[in-house]
Formats: C-alpha cells, structure tokens, sequence
C-alpha cells in the first residue's frame, strides 16, 4: 500500500475529507458545544491533540496488535489520552474544564477520533498519522469556529465571549460586542440553531465546490466520445 | 386578477383560503384595534419579497409561483397566529424564516416537510417569548385606544404617546389566564367569572373563533379542504377536553371553552388542512387531525405553554410519512395488504 502524501493528508483533514462538513462524523460535541467561539475552538483543540496523539501512539504498535482485538486495544489508548488532557484542563484551564464539563471525557467515544485511528494509524507509519490525527481534528476545529462563531453572533451578539475562562480575567475586554442593544435571537444557541448552521454551513461548502466544478476548464472533454 | 381559472389549481385554493379569513380579520380589527392590518401588511410584504428572492435563487420561473397566493396564505396565517401589537421586526423575522427556511430550503411548494407558518412561529416563540406575548387588550376592556398613526408608530419605533405605558395596552390572552389562575388553585368556574372571558370563551377572541368556523364551512362547502381533519381534530380536543371536564369540572375546562380559545378554530380549518404538510389519505387524516388535538390539549392542560397548536402540528407533520405510508387505501380487487 502506498503511503499518502503530507499534502494530500493535510488536504484530506482541512477541506477535501473535512470530518465536520463532509465526513459527517462526531456530530455530538460539535453540535452541543459550538455556542461561542471560545468553546468550539476549545473543545476543538482539545479533539485535535487527542487525535495526533492517538493516531501517533496507534501507529506506533499498530504490528502488535491481534487484528481481532484492536479496536478494544484503540479505544482503551484513546481513553487513556483523553484522561491525560482532561487533567491538563482541569490542571490549567479550571473555569474553561467546568465550561466544557461531560464534553471533554466523552472526545473518548467521539466516533472521528476512533475512525482515524482504524482507518488511516493503523496502516500508516509514524509521523504521517501524527499529521493526519492532528489535521483532522485541525479540521473539526475550523467547522466548530465557524459554526461557533454563527451562532454566537446571531444568538447573543457578540464574539469571543468567555475568552476570560481562558486567559484570564484581564482578556475579559477582548469580547467584541459586534451588535450593540441586540436582543439575541434565541434559537441559535439553542440545539437547533447548530443543525440549521451545521446544514447551512455544508450547503455553502456543497455550493463552492459545484460552482468550482463548473468554471473550472473541463480537461478531459476531448477524450469523451462525441456523438 | 388572471390567475383565477375554472380548473382548481393551487392558485384558486389558496386564494380562497385568503378570501375565508377575511370575515375572521373584520372581528379581529373590530375588537382588538387596527394593529392587525399593520402586521397583515408587513407580513404579506415580507413573504412577497423573501418567495420572489428564493424562487430566482432556485432559478425557477417566479411569477407562476408567486402568483399561486400561497405565500400570502403562510404570511396571512403567521400575521393571525401572532401578536398584533409586536415589534415589527418579529413577524418580519417570523415570515423570512417561514419563506425562506421552512419553505424553500426544504425544497419549496410541494416538498416542505413542515407547515412554513407554524415554523416561523415556534421559532420566534421560542426565540422571544416576552415579544410573543403582547397581546393587545380586548376593545370592550380597554381604557385606552390607541389610533392608528399611535399604533404604527409603536409598532415601527416602539414609542408610545404621552406616559402610556405598555402594560395598559397588553395583556394575559384567556388561554394564559387560565393557566396562571390554575396554579394558584382558583377553580374553573370562578376564574371564569373574570372580565376577559366571553360567554364561552375569550371576549372578543371567541367571536373570530366563530368567524374562523364560518371560513372553514365555506372552504368545506368549497371542497377546497375535507371535513376529516377538522372534524379529528376538534373531535378530539373536545372528546378529552369533556372526558376531563366532566371528571373533575373545577381543574379542567369545559370542551367548548377549549374549541373557542386559542388556535383551536385557525388551526383545525386554516393550519392543520394544508394540503402540502399534512395526511393525504382519508384515514390519514383523521389520525393526523387527532393526533393534533390530542396533543393541543395535552401541551394546554399539562404542558409548558399556553397554546399548542404550532407545536401539535408541527409533531404531527413529522409523523405525515409514516401514517401515509400505513393509510394507503386499498386498491380494488386486491387483498389486504401490509405497507
């Protein structure tokens, strides 16, 4: 088999096979948690290093383990790690891990996480999964910002709030209140305004890549048979 | 008008659906101030313009659509549906969501999965409940009359004349009051005695309750709509409305209180019967009209609102493919059958 190209993995992650807008997959933090953009970026990074983590430890002894027990073996280094991260928020981040709650533990059964390392770590070697996991999950954190980002504005009117959970008290000027005497448009913070973002966010993702489609000069056209 | 033809199409349809609210609106302008003409104006605008920018989005012809009333008919439905006396901006809000999400992102006329105006109103409701709840004061209650220039002026840039303040001119619609004296453990019969209810239900508001019923029979008597759905519905709120009255009469409101207040009337006739999101088959439809009832009684009795219809419908649309698909009619000749 023959071993992807850094280009094409970082590609795959951001854009092409972006697990948010294309691959569908670990829908549940990302629906829940992306109210603001300092949550989604969060739980995003977080996602991500677990991700290059996992993918890098994975594909380390990916030629000693049975193949009929992997998975077991997969998820078991996967829960391990997220353990580990879960204990550095809560280490330094404390107010950010109380935001972020059940969320952080369960990155554990996120199925993206899992996928990768079954999908693409045990195959590959080192290094390119590393790249991979943490390109992936790099993706994720793309999709959870914007989306983020949407319903933080339309929902409150502001960006970047609860960036003090972060960075401490002082950055609590860092919030942009974007729309003054807004009165918030519920329904975006709440669940269903992260479908009708999410469905916005890939209609808009399908759109692009169509109308690239079309103006992009069609190469193989001579080769079709004419009739 | 050119788009009125012998052959029923949907243009005809929804254009008589317009023409039976009418007498519904005269009661409503006559008892609760002209507000209702403002939001019917914005509303009706809003959905002309939001259908024309999605119909050339979609690239399809747009004056056929446009022309066929139907988006008249959800902004007329949304401006009914919702307080007169809001800001402007929140039926505004309410139809662009209705048009453009409800509808046409949905896959337009034909395909919407959900009743357009229900969806622009639960969501506004659920967005703005203090905005949603500005229902303006039965006329034959009020002390002060706002003219239709204090009005417009409200409703565009939220001031009021002189020291008024809003509360003199809003108040508990009868579905809330029951609700609230309920819990602080009045019984029926006693609120009942209080100024804002009617003879059966609300004062005022039980008059275009019957003007509704009056455009239903003549959309009925049209066969623009079916009995079954409204029959279903009603039958069903009024069966457990009296089931529960005639348990326990001081905690639970009589049928006919339930079938005057309300959505009850606008939904069973105008809502719950749009051809597009609701049962198509005959059996259908009575599972699908007393689905709504069931559960309009259900959200009014036990539930956290006042009212229920935008919801009931809106739970029931989702169930529309699922009681098709076990309500098809059996072809003749053919045994019976499982979907």
């Amino acid at each position: 088999m023959s071993q992807p190209s850094y280009g094409e993995v970082i590609g795959n992650g951001l854009w092409k096979q972006n697990t948010g807008l294309v691959q569908l997959l670990g829908m549940c933090p990302l629906l829940a948690i992306s109210t603001s953009v300092v949550n989604a970026v969060s739980l995003g990074l977080a996602t991500a290093l677990v991700m290059a983590a996992s993918n890098g430890a994975i594909s380390l002894i990916r030629n000693l383990v049975p193949k009929e027990i992997r998975i077991a073996v997969f998820i078991l280094i996967i829960a391990a790690l997220v353990t580990a991260i879960q204990l550095a928020l809560n280490a330094f981040v404390h107010p950010l891990y109380l935001v972020l709650g059940i969320f952080i533990p369960l990155i554990t059964t996120n199925c993206i996480v899992l996928a990768r390392t079954e999908a693409f770590a045990s195959k590959n070697r080192f290094t390119i999964s590393v790249v991979d996991g943490f390109m992936m999950g790099l993706g994720l954190t793309l999709v959870l910002a914007v989306l983020g980002g949407l319903r933080e504005l339309v929902g409150k009117g502001t960006l970047l709030s609860g960036i003090d959970l972060v960075f401490g008290a002082t950055s609590k000027t860092w919030v942009l209140h974007v729309l003054p005497d807004y009165k918030g448009f519920l329904l975006a913070v709440l669940p269903p305004g992260a479908f009708f973002g999410l469905g916005l966010l890939i209609a808009g993702k399908n759109w692009y890549e169509q109308r690239a489609a079309r103006t992009k000069p069609a190469i193989p056209i001579s080769l079709a048979p004419h009739a | 008008m050119a788009f009125v033809s012998n052959t029923p199409g949907v243009g005809s349809i929804m254009l008589k659906v317009l023409f039976a609210l009418m007498p519904a609106i005269a009661v409503y302008q006559l008892y609760f101030g002209p507000a209702i003409l403002v939001s019917l104006m914005l509303a009706s605008l809003t959905a002309m313009l939001a259908e024309t920018l999605m119909l050339r989005l979609r690239r399809v012809p747009v004056m056929p659509f446009l022309m066929d009333g139907s988006a008249l008919v959800t902004a007329w439905l949304l401006a009914l549906s919702m307080p007169p006396l809001a800001p402007w901006w929140l039926i505004v809000m309410a139809t662009l969501f209705a048009i453009v999400i409800a509808k046409h992102l949905y896959g337009g006329l034909g395909n919407n999965l959900f009743n357009p105006a229900m969806v622009g109103y639960a969501v506004m409701l659920i967005s703005f409940p203090a905005q949603m709840t500005q229902w303006p004061v039965v006329d034959t209650l009020a002390h002060i009359h706002l003219s239709f220039f204090d009005t417009l002026r409200f409703i565009f840039g939220g001031t009021l004349p002189g020291s008024l303040k809003l509360d003199a001119l809003t108040m508990a619609t009868p579905l809330d009051t029951l609700r609230t004296q309920l819990l602080l453990g009045r019984p029926v019969a006693d609120i009942a005695t209080m100024p804002i209810f009617g003879y059966v239900g609300g004062q005022g508001s039980e008059l275009i309750a019957l003007a509704y019923l009056a455009g239903g029979a003549y959309l009925l008597q049209q066969r623009s709509i079916t009995w079954h759905i409204p029959a279903a519905f009603l039958g069903a709120l009024a069966l457990l409305a009296f089931g529960l009255h005639a348990f326990d009469a001081a905690r639970y409101a009589a049928p006919w209180f339930h079938l005057a207040t309300g959505g009850a009337m606008l939904g069973a006739f105008f809502i719950a019967t749009d051809p597009v999101t609701g049962a198509t088959t005959p059996k259908g439809k009575i599972i699908f009209g007393a689905g709504v009832g069931t559960l309009v009684y259900v959200i009014r009795t036990w539930g956290g609102y006042p009212d229920g219809v935008a919801f009931a419908v809106l739970i029931l649309n989702m169930c529309v493919p699922l009681i098709d698909a076990y309500t098809q009619p059996r072809v003749f000749g053919h045994g019976k059958e499982k979907p």
